[in-house]
C-alpha cells in the first residue's frame, strides 16, 4: 500500500498539521513503509483470535455516580489565551 | 412514478446521571458558563477519563429492555475531529463494540397494526460542549459545561417508510426511556435528539436510494415535517433528472427547509481507534439478571394489562401507558374509584382534553390524580350526570376545590327525587300538549325532545334514566 503527495497532505489537514510541500514526499515514504508493515502482518492467520483493544489483561474500573469535581474556571481560565463572560474564546468556527 | 421512502433514526438519549461519563463534573442543566468542565472535560494535559458506572447501568437497562444482547465485553474508541467543542481533538465513543447490540422495538401505526423496528445497536458516548457564535468580537464563545455528559446513541435500521412512522418510532422510544428512567426526555433542553437518515426508491425496487442525513431535529413536530420536506425534496430531483448526493442537512424550522451542511467524502474520516485510555468494560451474567431484575413493567407489558385486566380497548390501553406518568395518574385514579372503565374514559377523555388545550404535562395537571377520582366516584354514584361533570372539573381545573365542595357550593347534585323529577316531566307535557299526542302516535323521534325539555328544566341535574322512565309511564298510562 502506498500513500501519494495528495493523502499526506488530507492526512495533515485532518490532523491540523502543518508540514512543508519539500517534505510531503519523505512522508509519503515513511508513512507508506509503516503501511506496509501493517499489511505484512495483515497476512498472518489469525482466525480465532480475539481482536485486542488494549495490551493488558486487566477490565475497565467504573466510577460511582458522584460529582467530586468543584468549580475551577477562574484557574483554568488564568491560562486560557482569550475568554469573556466565563466563555473560552477561540478563533471563529463556522459550519 | 411511486416512490417509497426509506427512513432510519438514530436517537441521542442523554442519561439521567448526576456526573458525567468520564470525570466527576456535574451534569446538571443550566449552570454558568464553563463552572461545570472539570480538567478532564477541557482536555488538560496528563488527565485520564474514569468511566461512569451508572451511564454503563442505564445503558444495560436500555438494552434488556429492547431484548438485545448486552456485550459482555464493549470496547470505547476514539472518534478523531478538530473542534473546539471537544478539546481532546477527539470525542470518546464506541465504535466496533458498542455496549448494546441487536434489538427491536415495536410501534402502532394508524391503521392499528403493530410494526417492529429494528434497532441496530446502542453505544456510550460523550456529548461536546456548545459554541456560540455571535457577539464575541469575531471570535467564537466555548462553554464546555456539555462536554463529556453521558449519552447513549441510539441507531435503527432502514426500516421506517413515512415520516409518521418515523414519529411513532421516536415517541415510542422516547416513552421507553422515561419508563426505564435513564432519561429525563427534556427536548427543549436537548436530552432527546434526533438525526434522520433518509432516502427514496421507486416502489418496488430493492436496493436503497443515496440518503441525506438531516442533523439535529429537535421535537416530534419538526421530525415529522423535516422528513416529509425532504423526501419531497428527493423526489422533486429525482423527476428534474437530477441525483441525490449523500450530504449532511440542517433542517430550518422558520423556513420549513432543509439545507445542505457539508458532504460527507470530504468532512468525514473519523480515524476511530480502540482508547488506550480506557480498558474493555466486561459485564457478565450474573450482572445482567440483577438489572433484568430491576426492570419496571414496559409499555407494551403495560397495554397488555390493561386490556386483559380492565378489558380496555388496545386504543385507550395505548394513549394511558404512552407514558409512565399517565399510566401512573390513572391507575391512582381506578384504584380510588374502583371503576377502571369509567376512570379510563374521563382521563383519556376530558382530562386529556383538557392537557392538551392547556399545553400541560399530567405531572403538573391541575387536578390530581385524587381529586379526580373524587370526581369520578360521584359520577359513579349517581351523585352527578356526565354532562354536569364537566362543568365540576371545569371548577376544580379553576382551583375552586374539590369536587364534592363544587357540587356542593353550586348546588349541582343530581336530582333523584322521583316526585321532583315527575313534577317537571308534568309540566313539559303540559307545555307541549301537540307534540305530546304526536309522541303518543308513534312520532319515538319526540322522545328525545321531551327528555331534553326536562333535563334543561332541571338545569341538567335530573337524572336522565329516570327522566326517561317517568315519560314512558306517561306514555302508558
Amino acid at each position: 500500500m502506498s500513500l501519494d503527495a495528495d493523502d499526506i497532505k488530507n492526512i495533515a489537514k485532518l490532523a491540523r498539521l502543518k508540514i512543508d510541500d519539500a517534505d510531503v514526499a519523505d512522508y509519503a515514504t515513511n508513512l507508506s513503509n509503516i503501511l506496509d508493515l501493517v499489511e505484512q502482518m495483515n497476512s498472518v492467520d489469525t482466525e480465532g483470535v480475539v481482536p485486542m483493544s488494549h495490551p493488558l489483561e486487566v477490565i475497565q474500573r467504573l466510577r460511582d455516580d458522584a460529582v467530586t469535581e468543584s468549580n475551577q474556571r477562574d484557574d483554568f481560565q488564568s491560562v486560557a489565551p482569550a475568554t469573556q463572560d466565563g466563555l473560552y474564546l477561540v478563533p471563529k468556527v463556522i459550519e | 412514478m411511486n416512490y417509497e421512502a426509506v427512513i432510519g433514526l438514530e436517537i441521542h438519549v442523554q442519561l439521567a446521571t448526576k456526573s458525567k461519563i468520564f470525570s466527576g463534573a456535574s451534569t446538571a442543566y443550566g449552570a454558568e458558563p464553563n463552572t461545570q468542565a472539570c480538567a478532564v472535560d477541557v482536555a488538560l494535559p496528563g488527565v485520564l477519563p474514569v468511566l461512569n458506572k451508572e451511564a454503563v447501568h442505564m445503558a444495560t437497562k436500555f438494552g434488556l429492555a429492547i431484548d438485545a444482547e448486552v456485550a459482555h465485553r464493549s470496547v470505547f474508541a476514539r472518534k478523531n475531529y478538530f473542534y473546539p467543542d471537544l478539546p481532546k481533538g477527539y470525542q470518546i465513543s464506541q465504535f466496533e463494540l458498542p455496549i448494546v447490540g441487536k434489538g427491536h422495538i415495536d410501534i402502532e401505526l394508524e391503521d392499528g397494526e403493530t410494526k417492529r423496528i429494528g434497532v441496530t445497536r446502542a453505544h456510550l458516548e460523550e456529548d461536546a460542549g456548545k459554541s456560540l457564535h455571535e457577539d464575541f468580537a469575531g471570535m467564537t464563545g466555548i462553554d464546555l459545561n456539555r462536554a463529556g455528559t453521558p449519552l447513549l446513541e441510539v441507531v435503527s435500521e432502514p426500516d421506517m417508510r413515512s415520516a409518521a412512522e418515523a414519529v411513532a418510532y421516536m415517541k415510542k422510544l422516547h416513552s421507553l426511556v422515561r419508563y426505564l428512567e435513564i432519561c429525563d426526555g427534556n427536548m427543549q433542553e436537548g436530552s432527546f435528539r434526533c438525526d434522520a437518515n433518509v432516502s427514496v426508491r421507486p416502489r418496488g425496487q430493492q436496493e436503497f436510494g443515496t440518503r441525506a442525513e438531516i442533523k439535529n431535529i429537535n421535537s416530534f413536530r419538526f421530525v415529522e415535517r423535516a422528513i416529509n420536506h425532504e423526501i419531497e425534496r428527493q423526489i422533486d430531483l429525482i423527476e428534474d433528472g437530477g441525483e441525490v448526493v449523500q450530504e449532511t442537512r440542517l433542517y430550518d424550522a422558520n423556513k420549513d427547509e432543509t439545507r445542505s451542511m457539508r458532504s460527507k467524502e470530504e468532512a468525514n474520516d473519523y480515524r476511530y481507534f480502540p482508547d488506550p485510555d480506557l480498558l474493555p468494560v466486561v459485564i457478565d451474567d450474573k450482572y445482567l439478571d440483577e438489572v433484568r431484575g430491576e426492570l419496571p413493567e414496559l409499555p407494551d407489558q403495560k397495554k397488555q394489562r390493561y386490556m386483559d385486566e380492565f378489558d380496555l380497548s388496545a386504543y385507550d390501553a395505548g394513549v394511558l401507558t404512552g407514558s409512565r406518568e399517565l399510566a401512573d395518574y390513572f391507575e391512582t385514579v381506578a384504584a380510588k374509584t374502583g371503576d377502571a372503565k369509567l376512570s379510563a374514559n374521563w382521563v383519556t377523555g376530558e382530562l386529556a382534553a383538557r392537557l392538551n388545550k392547556e399545553e400541560v404535562e399530567i405531572t403538573d395537571s391541575k387536578v390530581s390524580a385524587e381529586e379526580y377520582a373524587g370526581l369520578i366516584s360521584r359520577i359513579k354514584d349517581n351523585t352527578i350526570s356526565g354532562k354536569i361533570a364537566k362543568e365540576v372539573f371545569d371548577a376544580m381545573w379553576n382551583g375552586e376545590g374539590s369536587a364534592d365542595e363544587v357540587i356542593e357550593s353550586k348546588g349541582l347534585k343530581q336530582i333523584t327525587d322521583t316526585g321532583a323529577i315527575e313534577a317537571m316531566v308534568d309540566e313539559v307535557i303540559a307545555n307541549n300538549p301537540e307534540q305530546f299526542e304526536q309522541l303518543k302516535g308513534g312520532k319515538d323521534k319526540l322522545m328525545g325532545f321531551f327528555v331534553g325539555q326536562v333535563m334543561k328544566a332541571s338545569k341538567g341535574k335530573a337524572n336522565p334514566a329516570q327522566v326517561n322512565e317517568l315519560m314512558r309511564k306517561k306514555l302508558n298510562s
